[in-house]
């Protein structure tokens, strides 16, 4: 019977790499589950998509007196939207790897410990990409037009990707608690839904009642929304891009620290 | 951030002489249920080295311990000379772990999940490429490195789970049940890679709930009960513990069963159970010895045998052995 195992030489530890190099690898991860698992898209897509359609040519007419009118309207606030439904998936993902014993290799090994985390951000930043420029590209299709042109989508996509980094720390730390990943999927929409509704996306909230208002004009979605209108507009003032980043730079302040405990503890 | 090499250098250097593992009385508490309730460890370096226990004895609890898992409650423990909660980092430099489930990547390929970890250890990009390829000839994996690991058969799986944990030639290697689910051949096929790691001079500390497996691979074994060692030794002095293993006889016909079992009574000086239908008899032999006595006095006699055999005492025999009386084993070191 030959050995199986001949021929493999012991091997030393190489020198200890850097944080920044195994956050790398983490990202390197991210980008290979896109190639091997294309249809991922299929889910960050579909919402959105249908949104868009259904609000603009359904509602479009009635709310704002053209479908070429609401869609120059609706879609900066859909992309915020895209980027928060996104980050429900990828809490769904975090708590299936954790099901797995994937998580306790990573923490058997002598990494950087939020190095995971890292890469699962790397693999949002791609998914909110895709995402928002698909929805950006069958938006310009459908008519729309960015009045501040391509500066303006960038600077917007800037802002686009700082808000789906804030968010998606709600969604690690409900990934990090909650080990059945459907139960991470209901929670979260059950929050977005209202959050996301009771905004400034689909309607101007004049006709809303006034407690409904007072609201919507603090919802930290319709503070996200109008500065990505304001941004493809070109007509952003500073104080609403800071206002938008306020719930982003809160939530990482919070919750990153709180994933590191939660990570370490389990 | 936290360094582990620094904190170990700060501290006396792992001496070479330093065991794979010493453990004092581990603790790890989940609310009021004590999962290890103060288990000592030595495992000297090289050795195969089985915790067998039943399901929830705290065998994974204990091995997440020494792994730098979960932190005990109470204790300390050293594994290659590093102090498990003050330098946990170096710790985890100088072991691996194959846990219960499958702690790869399904959806990339298992070459992909070889280079992954490669990187994360620090391989470059070329060296990672050339471990991994190394470790896929060696666990006889090649064929399938471009596949995708869900489509792995659990053998397979299994192989490549092991594989992941020798990217770096670890000090001690942590398996939890390794063989758990496996077929027979694919469960030899592990126990001769096993084996062969330890021959390499890896420290192997195995979880299991088989005896057949604490048997066929460890040099030592400690057997676990709700959170306690109950006894620890080499599989013989674990059965000589115990007491015997059980002799099967069958006869070629019903007739003598009684004789048959009048004569191994005496012989073994234990009660014999009777299963007239199979002209079946099973007794205690306290040695191999006295059983092949025992089945001479039986030919002797002239009972007509069909098949005999001697069995090992089945792990709810050990346990009921050892749970029943054995307290001095309770320190055995």
């Amino acid at each position: 019977m030959s050995a199986p195992l001949s021929g493999l030489e012991p091997t030393a530890r190489p020198p200890r790499p850097s944080a920044l190099s195994n956050a790398l690898t983490f990202g390197w991860r991210a980008v290979l589950k896109f190639r091997h698992v294309p249809e991922q898209l299929f889910d960050l897509i579909m919402t959105p998509l249908m949104f868009t359609l259904l609000f603009t040519f359904v509602f479009g007419g009635a709310l704002a007196g053209s479908t070429g009118d609401y869609l120059q309207f609706f879609l900066p606030g859909i992309l915020v939207q895209t980027v928060a439904f996104n980050a429900v998936y990828s809490g769904m993902n975090l708590s299936t790897d954790l099901g797995k014993g994937l998580f306790d290799r990573f923490r058997s090994l002598p990494i950087w410990p939020l190095a995971p985390f890292a890469g699962l951000i790397v693999g949002d930043v791609l998914r909110h990409l895709i995402a928002g420029g698909i929805i950006l590209g069958i938006g310009l299709i459908l008519g729309y037009r960015p009045e501040a042109g391509l500066p303006g989508v960038i600077a917007a996509f800037a802002l686009l990707l700082t808000i789906g980094f804030g968010i998606g720390w709600v969604f690690i730390v409900l990934g990090l608690l909650i080990r059945t990943p459907t139960t991470v999927m209901t929670l979260g929409f059950t929050v977005l839904f209202p959050v996301v509704f009771a905004s400034n996306i689909m309607v101007q909230p004049e006709t809303m009642p006034d407690w409904l208002r007072a609201f919507v004009a603090v919802n930290p979605v319709s503070l996200m929304t109008t500065a990505m209108r304001g941004l493809m507009a070109g007509t952003a003032s500073l104080s609403q891009i800071a206002l938008a980043l306020i719930a982003p730079v809160l939530l990482t302040a919070a919750l990153a620290p709180l994933t590191l405990r939660l990570y370490q503890r389990r | 951030m936290p360094d582990g090499r620094t904190q170990t250098d700060a501290a006396p250097h792992a001496d070479a002489a330093a065991p794979a593992i010493r453990a004092r009385g581990l603790v790890k508490r989940f609310g009021d249920v004590d999962a290890v309730a103060g288990i000592d460890l030595d495992v000297p370096r090289g050795m195969i080295f089985a915790i067998l226990g039943p399901n929830g004895a705290g065998k994974t609890t204990l091995m997440r311990m020494l792994a730098t898992l979960t932190p005990p409650d109470d204790g300390t423990a050293e594994v290659m000379g590093h102090d498990l909660t003050a330098a946990p980092d170096a710790v985890r430099g100088a072991i691996a772990m194959t846990g219960q489930f499958a702690s790869l990547d399904e959806d990339l390929t298992g070459r992909e999940n070889l280079i992954f970890l490669a990187r994360l250890w620090g391989f470059g990009r070329r060296a990672a490429r050339d471990r991994a390829d190394a470790l896929f000839a060696a666990f006889e994996l090649a064929d399938a490195r471009h596949r995708q690991v869900k489509d792995y058969s659990g053998g397979m799986r299994r192989r490549l789970d092991i594989a992941a944990s020798l990217i770096v030639t670890p000090g001690v290697l942590f398996l939890d049940e390794p063989t758990t689910g496996l077929d027979p051949t694919a469960r030899q096929r592990v126990w001769r890679m096993i084996r062969q790691l330890a021959q390499s001079g890896v420290t192997v500390l195995l979880t299991t709930q088989y005896l057949e497996e604490a048997d066929q691979l460890a040099e030592r074994i400690a057997v676990i009960d709700r959170g306690r060692k109950i006894a620890e030794g080499t599989s013989r002095e674990l059965k000589a513990a115990t007491g015997s293993g059980v002799l099967h006889v069958t006869l070629a016909e019903a007739d003598p069963l009684d004789r048959a079992a009048a004569l191994l009574e005496a012989r073994l000086e234990a009660p014999v159970q009777r299963s007239p239908e199979g002209a079946r008899l099973s007794v205690m032999a306290t040695t191999a010895e006295a059983a092949n006595g025992a089945i001479a006095a039986l030919l002797a006699d002239g009972v007509p045998l069909e098949d005999f055999a001697m069995g090992s005492p089945s792990l709810e025999e050990v346990f009921f052995a050892l749970t029943g009386g054995a307290p001095q084993s309770e320190d055995a070191a």
